[in-house]
């Protein structure tokens, strides 16, 4: 069984998207062990005993974290079926690249296709949300 | 205007409100289709759908998949016969649409069984084990070959390919022609592509008995004109077939609709089967066989005067239906007729329309529905006639605009553009773009022999449409004989509870456009409350919403219309309350004001009540209300804009109920070299009426030019001329990712619509109908030829940068690619040679043994012989996550005796279709061995066409080396293996090439 059908249907994490089901559009990603991985391309088997995070474990139950504020603000999410992925994606990203730029953004986001937003919006929260992050931390 | 809707404050209305959706979404709770399992004692579904694009079904044999554990039925389309009919459309020829192949499959994709099972996975795993048996037939695909006398006739009940022709006069074409001073004339083919939300359909069907009635969850997104279709097509009356959308939806862009399709066979299948089914798209069915935008071929011509009036428009169209007509359809090519003048005052149109079907996936809703076919002959021909008169484009469309002062303006084919101000969003466009800046810089480009290019694009955007639109694919005599339609109706619902909560329940399957948080913007100002107070149920259910044919979510209608019922449905409740507050405070209804969730006198703060006290009242105290006041508060209001009326005995009709304004302009500079485009510049300027949500207009501008960008530079559904479709992955349809969309500069002009009480136009489709064409004005401009094509992908756009022809023909099928074809062939032919540890008698004993072949076929799980030199076998081959068994014929040919033999073989399976021959020869070389050479050529179709295009060769080569190198391994002694067995192997892995 598929990783992302595993987290879906049986541990009923539904903030896990299936969008192609071939490892391009990234809907699917989530993190494993910290990574972020695309759960379409790998079995269940092979995530036994991995820490997984997905989308509904960014933040707290009940609050966002700083992305997820960003993403808000800037309206970067319209039908919100790639989002999850996407967060999960930045999630990773920022741990690595505390200081983007935009490049940067636009080549991380490459692996996501989004079709509601144009990924302008994204890319616009994404930047801020990082600046907030660093000066927060 | 309705009653007292002037007197909304409009404190939420135009603020960039935060969307009541986001939260949900962002943190994995909104519910989508698949998340979903309303009832208990689902099953599964999994269609088989047919390898090949034309193709008379001989059998269908469902014993094997039957026998796997976990399948509950499989079905076909003769078992569904006797319990759906076909679904209609406005086309009357004889070429019934239903959802499954009956007897003939007319595309790659079409369904021909579906199986039902336990899990997801055990009914793909069956669908591998139905046997299918077909015959061949010559297909056709593209607009071209589908229209000439000796073409395969598809509907062979039709007769042609050309299933309707409708032409239509509006002024004085043929005087204006003749009169012009210059006439401008451009032909233009324009592929298919599709905007591919990135959620699947997904279908959950239910048959219950007693009463027969189906009840379906879907990511359906209306037009629901096709409910009462597809109730009719399962045979049960309309309240018999109940839809229910979830809550969330990924992503549609008109796409959705066809999942219409779907509900009607896997409704049949339900009961067929007697279990509950969910079936969920995957992506490859999605890109084969979901819907497309309508592939056309085109002529327009222009007449002027020679200091640049437009004076007349010809359009010639022919639109590809696909292989069936499904409804809305022939939609695609009447959405913008009534507008045919775009946003120009030309009198004199003349539109010629041909409809064809071809061996392709039925087309459909697609974003700009129409408008990026129509746009791109419109503005493609006034920047080429701009060229031709020497008048700057921009200056040409200025002075051909609707003038600013004449709205309400009634085109000559009867659209009737509520507001607009053409000239001030040209001039807006042309600032924000740095117009003379950039006709500079590209002077100074050009002197340095740089391909710079500018292009503009203008055109209206129709919103809220027509219902009775798609009918003027009859002629008038054939409408008066039919019922009379007209109008669009839309409606809420908003409802107090007793402790005095709101609610709002709306009927138009949002897919991400943010109708629950402009709704909350909507009723909050009229109930004088915070939007967060307003709850919004955009789930629909035909069972318990107050719905009717126009509900949905297509053709921009939720700010044209949609609106203006929430307006018309809170103001109901708002007088409600005013009159229930009013018998409280003792005061007259009108001296009420709604505001910070207080009911109270104008102008006395201190007389008033909390909003949930006075809206209470009509729940706890009905009997102390007084007369003009009925207990409860649950208001619904429905409405239909009254300039709708049905199209006239001319063919005009007024199609839509607001025109927005899109203004756009690219400027390009092509790499000669390697025939990339870089945007310069993207600048575009919308006419929304009043902007309900500055913040969600933005979005749609964003995705719409995103959508329009991804026409004109990569998009395209691909067949080749065997009708194989070649591009069903993600890898082979090219969506443009985050590097590829620039940043755009986007203006707005306004003009507030007087078509609802907001003042607000339908938007959303945007620049995804007018990119495409502004973009190759663009292109056209910079490399000074009009003949460019779509999509501009590198090869295209270097072949047209270098005087190349870049055919717009279909590409030939793989397997009509020889050996001498190189390019292509190369991938699918091959040789190589092997040494092998056995005489030669040896080596062609084994050859011509089974058990022989049996073991060494890579995946062989069975071999038997048929009859002399001829066996069948069963093979299962897997690229990548891509498996699938194969059912093959083998055939040994021209046996020479111990020295060549010619090996011919065929396959297929649920994942497509193959066939190939090789050529064995062997020669004695020292030591007992023998010298193996083999050369082989091979072709496929079906979804490994569609998705393995980059992969096949070297996996052709990886399995046909397999074979010869099992053999080999089979025939060495395990003492024998030498050192030079291991240098060939070393040499094999190494140079890769060989074997
Ligand atoms: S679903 Fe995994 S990458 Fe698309
Ligand atoms: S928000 Fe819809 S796909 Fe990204």
């Amino acid at each position: 069984m598929l990783l992302c059908d595993f987290l879906r249907h049986e541990l009923h994490a539904f903030a896990v998207h299936v969008g192609c089901e071939h490892g391009v559009c990234g809907a699917c990603t989530i993190l494993i062990e910290g990574r972020a991985v695309r759960s379409c391309t790998q079995y269940a088997a092979q995530a036994d005993g991995a820490d997984i995070v997905t989308a509904e474990g960014l933040a707290p139950p009940g609050t966002l974290n700083e992305v997820q504020r960003a993403f808000m603000k800037h309206h970067a999410l319209q039908c919100g079926f790639c989002t999850p992925g996407i967060l999960c994606s930045v999630a990773h990203f920022l741990r690595q690249t505390p200081e983007p730029d935009e490049r940067r953004v636009r080549e991380m986001l490459s692996g996501h296709i989004c079709r509601c937003t144009g990924y302008t919006s994204i890319v616009t929260a994404i930047l801020e949300a990082a600046a907030m992050m660093r000066k927060g931390s | 205007m309705p009653d007292g809707i002037e007197t909304i404050s409009k404190r939420w209305i135009g603020a960039a409100v935060g969307r009541k959706e986001d939260e949900a979404l962002l943190t994995g709770q909104a519910r989508f289709i698949d998340d979903l399992y309303p009832i208990p004692g689902l099953c599964f579904a999994a269609i088989l759908r047919s390898p090949h694009a034309h193709v008379r079904i001989r059998r269908i044999d469902v014993e094997r998949a039957h026998q796997l554990p976990g399948v509950r039925q499989v079905i076909t389309g003769k078992d569904v016969l006797e319990l759906i009919g076909p679904l209609p459309s406005v086309v009357k020829a004889p070429l019934p649409y239903y959802p499954i192949a009956i007897d003939k499959a007319r595309y790659v994709g079409e369904p021909i069984a579906v199986v039902v099972a336990d899990t997801r996975y055990n009914a793909e795993d069956a669908c591998e084990l139905i046997d299918t048996e077909y015959e061949v037939l010559p297909p056709v695909t593209d607009l071209r070959s589908a229209t000439e006398r000796d073409a395969p006739v598809i509907h062979e009940a039709v007769g042609s390919n050309v299933i309707s022709r409708r032409s239509f006069s509006y002024g004085n074409p043929e005087g204006a022609f003749a009169a012009a001073d210059r006439v401008f004339e451009f032909s233009y083919s324009l592929p298919r592509y599709a905007s591919t939300p990135i959620e699947t359909f997904g279908v959950i069907a239910q048959f219950e008995r007693a009463p027969d009635r189906y009840t379906v969850w879907s990511n359906f997104q209306g037009p629901f004109v096709v409910q009462p279709l597809m109730a009719n097509a399962l045979r049960v009356p309309g309240h018999r077939l109940r839809l229910i959308t979830p809550p969330s939806s990924g992503g549609s862009f008109g796409i959705k609709q066809a999942v219409l399709s779907y509900i009607v066979l896997l409704a049949a299948v339900s009961r067929k089967a007697g279990v509950p089914i969910k079936w969920i798209e995957d992506r490859a069915e999605h890109l084969t066989a979901a819907s497309a935008s309508s592939d056309r071929l085109g002529t327009v011509a222009a007449a002027f005067t020679k200091d640049g009036e437009l004076t007349g428009l010809r359009f010639r169209n022919t639109a590809n239906m696909g292989a069936y007509v499904r409804p809305p359809e022939p939609a695609s090519l009447y959405r913008m007729h009534a507008a045919s003048n775009g946003c120009y005052r030309v009198k004199n149109i003349s539109i010629d329309n041909e409809l064809v079907v071809t061996n392709s996936t039925p087309v459909g809703l697609n974003r700009g529905y129409g408008g990026p076919q129509f746009y791109f002959a419109l503005e493609r021909i006034m920047e080429i006639a701009a060229r031709g008169l020497d008048i700057d484009p921009a200056e040409l469309r200025r002075r051909n605009f609707v003038p600013t002062g004449a709205f309400p303006y009634k085109a000559p084919a009867g659209a009737v553009f509520d507001a607009g101000d053409y000239e001030a969003a040209l001039s807006e466009l042309l600032r924000i773009a740095g117009y003379e800046e950039l006709k500079e810089r590209r002077a100074a480009a050009r002197r340095a022999g740089r391909a710079f290019g500018i292009g503009l694009a203008a055109g209206v955007e129709p919103s809220g449409s027509n219902m009775a639109y798609v009918s003027l694919e009859q002629t008038p005599q054939e409408r008066r004989r039919a019922d009379r339609k007209s109008g669009a109706n839309a409606s809420a619902v908003v409802a107090v509870d007793p402790s005095g909560q709101v609610t709002v329940r709306l009927c138009s399957c949002p897919n991400g456009q943010g109708h629950a948080t402009v709704a909350a913007q909507i009723v909050a100002d009229t109930l004088g409350l915070h939007p967060d107070d307003i709850h919004v149920v955009t789930e629909m259910d035909t069972l318990t919403s107050p719905w009717s044919i126009a509900s949905g979510n297509y053709s921009n209608r939720f700010a044209a219309i949609v609106v203006e019922a929430v307006a018309k449905c809170a103001e109901q409740v708002a007088q409600k309350i005013r009159l229930l507050a009013a018998a409280a405070l003792d005061a007259t209804a009108d001296e009420i004001e709604l505001h910070e969730g207080y009911a109270r006198v104008r102008g006395q703060s201190n007389r008033g009540l909390p909003f949930r006290k006075a809206a209470s009242r009509a729940h706890w105290d009905p009997a102390g209300l007084p007369d003009a006041i009925g207990p409860g508060l649950h208001e619904c209001a429905i409405i239909s804009p009254p300039v709708l009326d049905p199209p006239d005995d001319e063919d005009r009709i007024a199609s839509a109920v607001t025109f927005g304004f899109v203004i756009d302009l690219a400027a390009v500079e092509i790499d000669r070299n390697t025939g990339a485009i870089r945007i310069d510049k993207y600048a575009s300027v919308h006419d929304v009426g009043t902007q309900l949500n500055p913040k969600i207009v933005e979005g749609q501008v964003h995705g719409g030019f995103a959508h329009g960008l991804g026409a004109a530079l990569f998009e395209e559904l691909a067949y080749d001329d065997q009708g194989n479709f070649l591009t069903g992955t993600f890898a082979d349809y090219l969506c443009p990712t985050a590097v590829e969309v620039p940043q755009i500069e986007i203006g707005h002009v306004e003009t507030p619509s007087p078509a609802n009480a907001l003042g607000a136009k339908g938007m959303g489709d945007g620049s995804s109908m007018l990119t495409p064409a502004a973009i190759t004005n663009a292109v056209a401009d910079a490399l000074g030829r009009d003949d460019i094509s779509l999509p501009l992908n590198l090869q295209r756009v270097w072949a047209f940068a270098n005087g190349h022809d870049a055919t717009t023909k279909s590409r030939p099928a793989i397997s009509s690619i020889r050996p001498a074809g190189r390019a292509v062939g190369e991938m699918l032919t091959g040789s190589g040679k092997i040494t092998l540890f056995a005489p030669v008698q040896e080596v062609w004993r084994r050859l011509l043994d089974p058990s022989e072949l049996a073991a060494s076929i890579p995946g062989c799980s069975s071999l038997t012989q048929d009859e002399i030199d001829r066996y069948s076998a069963r093979v299962t081959i897997g690229i990548g996550a891509i498996r699938g068994t194969y059912h093959a014929q083998i055939e040994l040919r021209d046996k020479n005796e111990g020295s060549s033999l010619r090996l011919l073989g065929k396959a297929i399976g649920p994942l497509g279709f193959g066939s190939g021959s090789g050529l064995v020869t062997l020669q004695p070389e020292t030591g007992d061995r023998t010298r193996l050479e083999y050369s082989y050529e091979a072709e496929v179709g079906g979804k490994l066409a569609a998705v393995g295009q980059r992969m096949l060769g070297s996996v052709m080569r990886y399995l046909i080396g397999q074979f010869f190198r099992s053999l080999e391994r089979r025939m060495r002694p395990a003492a024998r293996l030498d050192w030079r067995s291991w240098w060939l192997r070393f040499r094999r892995h190494g140079s890769g090439g060989e074997a």
